[in-house]
Order: C-alpha cells, then sequence, then structure tokens
C-alpha cells in the first residue's frame, strides 16, 4: 500500500529562479510563476517532480490589488503532500493565462468553468466556452464586483435582517421585480438570443466521411440528450455525434442545476456555508460536511475533540455504504432491470438514513459538523442500531446483493470489457475515487494522504485492475467492505468525551490566509480552497467537486462505443448533479 | 367520516343494503370521473435537484406511493397528468420545464415539491436561480420542507387527491368550449438574463428607466 511520503519541501525556486518566487503573503504558500512561462513550469512539475494529477484549477478575484490569480493545486498519485502555485495577470480585460490543457487534460472543464464564471481566458484552450452558465449571459459572477440582481449587500448578516429586522421581499428592491439584470435601454425586439453553434461546432466535425468502402455511406447524425431525460443521473445534457449506434464526439453540457453554491458562500459566514455544503452532493451530505470542517479546521488551526473524530469518520464511512448501494441499485436500473435491485438498496439505505435522523434531526440534509467536532453526540439507541447495522445487516446484505448479481449473465455481458479506462489516461484527465482505483491505481486519500483518524484503522485501498465498467461495478462492492471494516474498528475504539474541541459559537475567527483540504468522498477527492482576509466571511470559496472533474474523461472514454453503453456508463461515474454544477 | 368523504366511489347519504355493496354504487357523473383520476395520478418522471432523491425514496417499499396509484412515473410529457418539481430551477434549466409543462396534456397539474420550487429557497439570492416555479407555472399543491420527507411528499399528494375530487367536469377548463390549450406558457428566452416574454414590456420599461435615475 502506498505509504505517505514524508513531507518534502519542492525548491521550484532555485530550479526556475527567474520566473518563480516564493508566496510570501502571510498565511499563503506555494509558488507565482510568471504566467509567460506556466507551460514550461507545469510540465517541469509533471515530469520532473512527478506531480501527475492536477487536483484543482481555479480563480481569485484581488481586486483590492488589481490582479487575478489563477490557483493550481498538484498532488502524486503515490501519495503524499501536494504543491500548489498560482499565476497573475492584471485585472483588464482580456485577462489572458495560458492553458494547461496539454500538460494535463484534466484542466478541461476547469479552465471552462474559471472562464465563465471569473472571465479568466485561457489562450490555448481548444473549447474554451461558458460552461455553468449560458452563451450570452453578460458578466462573470465570481468577480468582486459584481452585484447579483437581489443583491443586498456584500456579506451577511445582512442588517436588515439581523439586529434590525426589517427585511422585506428582495423582488421590491429590484427594478425588474424579478431576480434578473439587464443592461440599460435593453430592447427585446432587437435581440438576437445566442443559439447553441458553438456547442455543435465543438463537436468534432467527423459528419460528412463517409465509413470503411464495404459498408454504407452513412451521414453522422447530433443527438441530444437531456437535459430531461429517464437515466441521465439529474439534468445533465448531453450532445452526441453518431454513426448510427457509435459515438463519434461527445460534449457533456451542464450548468441546468447551477446553484451559485460559491458565490452564495462568499456571501455567507463561515458557518452558514455548512448547509449549504450539504445540498452539493445530496447523497453524502455527511461527506460533504467533513470536507468543509477539515479545509476550514487547516485554516483556524485548531484541534478536533477526540471523539468527534470517531463520530466523523463512523458518519462518513456509513455514508460511503449506502452511496455505493444507490450506485449499484441504479447502475443495474439503467442495464434494464427496472427498480428491483435498486428497492434492495434503498431498504438499506433508509436504515442508514434513520441514524443520520436520529444524530443530527434531518435525513439527507444533515449539517451535523462544526469546526471543532460536531453538533451532537450520538444517542445511545443510534448507537446500538449502528452496531447492529454494522456487525449483522449489512455484511450479510451485502453477501446477499453480490451473490444474486455479480455472476449475473446480462449484467456481465453488458459492463465486461466495455468502456475500458487505463490508468495513464485516468490520471491524465485528473480521475479521482473509485473510477481511478478501478483502473489500477491504488490512490484513496484516506491512505495517500491520511485526515481525520484514518492512519489509526487497519483496511485495504480496494483497486481492481481492468479499469472496465465491470471492475468498477465489483470496486463498490470491495470498498462497502472496507468501509465495514473502518466501521467496526472505530466503534471499538471510539473513546468517551467531549465532541467539541471549541465553545458553541456563531461567528468563527478565521485568520488571513488559504486552504486546500480534501477528503475521500464516495465520488472521488472532494476539495475546498479557501482564501481568508480575516473578517467572519470567506473572501474565495472553491469547491472542487469529484463527479465534475470526473466528467472530464467522459469524452476520450465513449469514443467508439455504443450509445446504449453510454447510459450505463454515466451510472458508473456516479455523478451527482448538485455537485457537478454546485 | 367527514375528511374521507371523497375517497369511494359511492355517495354517501344512500344506504345501498349491504349484500350487493359489492355490485351497487349510486354516485354522480363527477364522482365517477374523479375517482378515477384521483386514484392514478401519473407523475412524470422529472427530478431536478435533492428533492428527486426524496421523491425515489417515496416509490421505494418502505413509502411506497403506489398505494395512491402514483407509482407509475412516465419518462414522456405526453402521459404524464402531473409535474413534480423536485428541485432547484435554475434559470438554464428553466425553458426545459416549461417546454415539457406545454407538452404534457390536460388535465394537468403542478406540484411545487420543497424551498427552492416553492420560493427559490435557500438558493434564492443566486444569479442563476429561479425564486419559485410559480413565476411560470399554475402550481397546485405546495409542499414545505428541504427537502421535504417522503411523508410529507405523500401528504402533498392526498393534497392534490382532494383538490381532484372538486373539480366538476362541467366546469373544469379542459372541457371549455373554444379554449385551446389555456394553460400555454410562452417560453422564455435566455439572453442576458433570463426574460419573461410575458413581461417584456414593464422590462423594458424598467430597464429605459433605470438610465433616467
Amino acid at each position: 500500500m502506498t505509504a505517505p511520503a514524508s513531507t518534502t519541501t519542492i525548491d521550484l525556486v532555485s530550479r526556475f529562479p527567474e520566473f518563480v518566487t516564493a508566496d510570501t503573503r502571510p498565511g499563503f504558500s506555494g509558488f507565482i510563476v510568471k504566467k509567460e512561462n506556466l507551460v514550461e513550469v507545469a510540465t517541469a512539475l509533471r515530469d520532473e517532480f512527478n506531480f501527475d494529477l492536477l487536483s484543482s484549477v481555479t480563480g481569485v478575484d484581488y481586486i483590492a490589488d488589481n490582479k487575478m490569480e489563477v490557483v493550481y493545486h498538484l498532488h502524486r498519485t503515490t501519495g503524499g503532500p501536494g504543491i500548489v502555485f498560482k499565476t497573475q495577470v492584471d485585472r483588464v480585460d482580456p485577462m489572458e493565462v495560458p492553458s494547461l490543457i496539454d500538460v494535463w487534460a484534466g484542466a478541461d472543464f476547469q479552465e471552462r468553468e474559471a472562464w465563465d464564471l471569473l472571465g479568466i481566458k485561457f489562450t490555448g484552450h481548444p473549447d474554451l466556452r461558458r460552461i455553468l452558465l449560458w452563451e450570452g449571459y453578460e458578466g462573470h459572477p465570481l468577480r468582486k464586483d459584481y452585484q447579483e440582481a437581489f443583491f443586498e449587500e456584500e456579506t451577511k448578516p445582512f442588517k436588515s435582517r439581523w439586529p434590525e429586522g426589517h427585511h422585506t421581499y428582495a423582488e421590491f428592491k429590484n427594478p425588474f421585480r424579478d431576480n434578473i439584470k439587464l443592461p440599460e435601454n435593453f430592447k427585446l425586439d432587437n435581440y438576437q438570443p445566442e443559439n447553441e453553434d458553438q456547442l455543435y461546432f465543438s463537436l468534432e466535425k467527423s459528419s460528412m466521411k463517409h465509413t470503411s468502402e464495404n459498408q454504407m455511406g452513412t451521414d453522422h447524425m447530433v443527438v441530444n440528450m437531456g437535459p430531461h431525460h429517464p437515466s441521465t443521473h439529474g439534468v445533465l445534457r448531453v450532445a452526441v455525434e453518431l454513426n448510427g449506434e457509435t459515438i463519434t464526439s461527445l460534449k457533456p453540457v451542464m450548468g441546468y442545476l447551477h446553484r451559485n453554491h460559491d458565490k452564495i458562500g462568499e456571501r455567507n459566514t463561515y458557518l452558514q456555508i455548512m448547509p449549504f455544503t450539504d445540498r452539493l452532493d445530496y447523497f453524502n451530505s455527511m461527506a460533504n460536511n467533513f470536507g468543509y470542517a477539515v479545509t476550514v479546521e487547516k485554516l483556524m488551526n485548531i484541534p478536533v475533540a477526540e471523539r468527534a473524530e470517531y463520530i466523523r469518520v463512523i458518519m462518513a464511512e456509513l455514508s460511503r455504504i449506502q452511496n455505493h448501494l444507490i450506485f449499484i441499485g441504479m447502475l443495474i436500473n439503467d442495464l434494464g432491470s427496472m427498480y428491483t435491485p435498486s428497492l434492495y438498496a434503498f431498504e438499506e439505505r433508509e436504515l442508514i438514513l434513520d441514524i443520520f435522523e436520529a444524530v443530527s434531526g434531518a435525513r439527507m440534509m444533515c449539517n451535523y459538523f462544526r469546526f471543532g467536532g460536531v453538533v451532537r453526540d450520538i444517542p445511545a439507541d443510534a448507537m446500538q442500531k449502528i452496531k447492529d447495522l454494522v456487525h449483522d445487516r449489512l455484511p450479510a446484505k451485502t453477501d446477499e446483493m453480490e451473490r444474486f448479481l455479480n455472476e449475473n449473465e446480462v449484467l456481465v455481458g453488458r459492463l465486461k470489457g466495455v468502456h475500458v479506462l487505463n490508468a495513464e489516461e485516468a490520471i491524465r484527465n485528473s480521475v479521482t475515487g473509485p473510477v481511478l482505483r478501478a483502473a489500477g491505481v491504488p490512490y484513496d486519500l484516506r491512505r495517500a494522504d491520511p485526515y481525520s483518524v484514518y492512519d489509526r484503522f487497519d483496511f485495504d485501498v480496494a483497486v481492481r485492475y481492468n479499469g472496465d465498467m465491470y471492475d468498477n461495478y465489483l470496486i463498490r462492492f470491495d470498498e462497502i467492505r472496507q468501509s465495514l471494516r473502518i466501521l467496526e474498528q472505530a466503534l471499538k475504539q471510539i473513546p468517551e468525551g467531549p465532541i467539541n474541541s471549541q465553545k458553541p459559537q456563531y461567528q468563527v475567527r478565521v485568520p488571513a490566509g488559504e486552504a486546500y483540504g480534501r477528503v475521500e468522498s464516495p465520488k472521488g477527492e472532494l476539495a475546498f480552497y479557501v482564501v481568508s482576509n480575516g473578517k467572519p466571511n470567506p473572501y474565495r470559496y472553491h469547491v472542487r467537486a469529484p463527479s465534475f472533474v470526473n466528467l472530464t474523461a467522459v469524452e476520450t472514454m465513449c469514443k467508439g462505443t455504443k450509445i446504449a453503453d453510454f447510459v450505463a456508463l454515466l451510472a458508473m461515474l456516479d455523478i451527482v448533479m448538485g455537485e457537478v454544477d454546485r | 367520516m367527514e375528511e374521507n368523504k371523497y375517497e369511494g366511489l359511492n355517495l354517501p347519504n344512500y344506504n345501498i343494503p349491504e349484500d350487493i355493496q359489492n355490485v351497487v354504487s349510486v354516485t354522480t357523473i363527477d364522482r365517477l370521473y374523479n375517482w378515477g383520476r384521483r386514484w392514478s395520478v401519473w407523475p412524470l418522471m422529472f427530478g431536478l435537484a435533492c428533492c428527486a432523491i426524496e421523491m425515489i425514496a417515496a416509490q421505494t417499499a418502505r413509502y411506497d406511493m403506489a398505494r395512491f396509484g402514483m407509482e407509475v412515473m412516465r419518462p414522456t410529457p405526453r402521459q404524464a397528468d402531473m409535474m413534480l418539481v423536485s428541485g432547484t430551477v435554475t434559470k438554464k434549466m428553466l425553458p426545459s420545464i416549461i417546454r415539457l409543462y406545454n407538452q404534457m396534456p390536460e388535465p394537468k397539474y403542478v406540484v411545487a415539491m420543497g424551498a427552492c420550487a416553492s420560493s427559490g429557497g435557500p438558493f434564492k439570492e443566486g444569479y442563476n436561480v429561479v425564486a419559485g416555479i410559480d413565476k411560470f407555472l399554475p402550481v397546485d399543491v405546495y409542499i414545505p420542507g428541504c427537502p421535504p420527507t417522503p411523508q410529507a411528499l405523500i401528504a402533498g399528494m392526498m393534497k392534490l387527491q382532494e383538490k381532484i375530487d372538486k373539480q366538476s367536469i362541467k366546469k373544469v377548463r379542459w372541457y371549455e368550449k373554444g379554449k385551446v390549450d389555456s394553460n400555454y406558457v410562452p417560453m422564455p428566452i435566455l439572453g442576458p438574463d433570463l426574460i419573461d416574454v410575458r413581461r417584456a414590456e414593464e422590462i423594458e420599461a424598467a430597464a429605459v428607466k433605470k438610465e433616467g435615475a
């Protein structure tokens, strides 16, 4: 297994003395690279320093310094801490930064997101379109000078609500009496909405090419799947170009559930964000809470109560089990076995949700973690329920599901050898989570860069080597078993004691600086990038969502396969639109 | 029982001898019509966000919406009776929702599930969020919660059944003469921002006034 590498400091400055400087702002770390030499430095980091996984790309608008900054986080798939480097550009349009898509293909969607929301132009990006909003939208909402239609104040709590309490409907304050914002003297008559030509042009134009000689020449066809489609797992839309039934080119279109998580987060206070993280990956609110709590604790530099650490692990692993059970049910649902396996999966999920409800008060949106611990202790009867589930019921049910499903002829026929993703391609596309591990890379943050108390448990990183859909299916069962192992140990070791190292408080003090915290969510590497300027609200709040980044690999995986298998592939990637679109 | 007075086919004030109750009913056309509809409300298989997961949970064994004749989820709007708006309505998604609604045949109902669909909920301030589907579609039942539990969803569905019970075949809008598509909603435009074409004049006037101010 990959042991965590010891913290090594990488001396990038002496390697590139002319154009790399250390980031010396208080609370910040990493390096600042001149944008002209960005590609050169990135290539060296990948090839010389072995940072093969581009974790996150995002931007920060430092409006006071008149700078726009692009932040890159890199990691090694062999484990250990990562490295962060930044590049800065003057805050004058067009803000051009070279694209790193040729170094790491995984930069694709993340750079498009930075263009969409911050207006950073990545030169050399082959398909720089808006990704979460639509073409023709006015403005880049994450810039600090952007004010949404229902803008009230820069930060919460709004003075009208607290302490005065004279709140009113947001609609009354807006000139349009609605959540809209239009340019002055806007006239509908002479307005021509942007059409979606750019999307269809981005599909590889093999259209007029005819197939091989002994086949009948056929035209290619463009099909739109979604955003309303029974098997797209939410409101994902995919534009597919087909040759008969074979996919020749494919582009996911997203943003149909873009709920402005980042912008609302930057208006909120630190604690107010916690319930919003629930709604990212709405299957696993506990895992999302975990990631956000870890990040802010890093920034605040506070310890977590010992008992709370164990409670966190127990909740996160229970969450992983129910997520994977639903995954299996839904995958088989999409393969055509309408509903029966899902019903079995949901039966177990309900029992786990009962536990969540007992500890937090809500089935799905738990809002359970606090900085320094959790909000409530586990009640005694809930503890007994967890023990019964972990020791008796869940192992038996997992066996039962495996016995019924694993050898099923239809399932094996549909999954084996389909949509193979090899390790190299997976890493290049920044794929993380079970999909990466099924491709043969034993990269699990609980081992590779342990957080919380995961270093105290004896468990194996589930890994499979074929990278096809069948392995992806099996690895979920492996992970359920490993989670049960962790749970057994955690239930045995959990100490008595307080559940929070801090006093309960509405407003936390967060020193200035930046933090990048990441956890192994059931979908992959869930990370939060938070920049604080010492005020009660985060200056920059960004979510690196595993579902979103994993979608980057879809295009390479699908070329040359049948459209019917694409439905299964979407199930296999286990995407949640709340997290993809945020 | 007062609260269940609509559930059966029989009119409550007729005493039918017990031995022929299985074969004889005394009822009205309205009651027969509504009795058939109330137990077979087919929802559109349509999920937007978190609430959709609770909608699925309500269909599974523990809650079993099939008890109310609502388990037949139709993937196509042409076969659906009821649109369950289960989740945050974003500006980018709204044209698709309205297209689906317009494609549904009458009689059709809209249920706003959860805080977001009812009012925008926690995301109301967002620049890409529509503050409630009722700005565009006529909503029959609102279900509070974030997300509503399956029990709350079923309670909301029962409210819809009550609403169906009170309709009369003589007065319902879909049998009115001379009215075609009385519930047609024009498609909004995704321009610099979402534009509701029904309010076009008002919006244009507001855009001009802003310059003068």
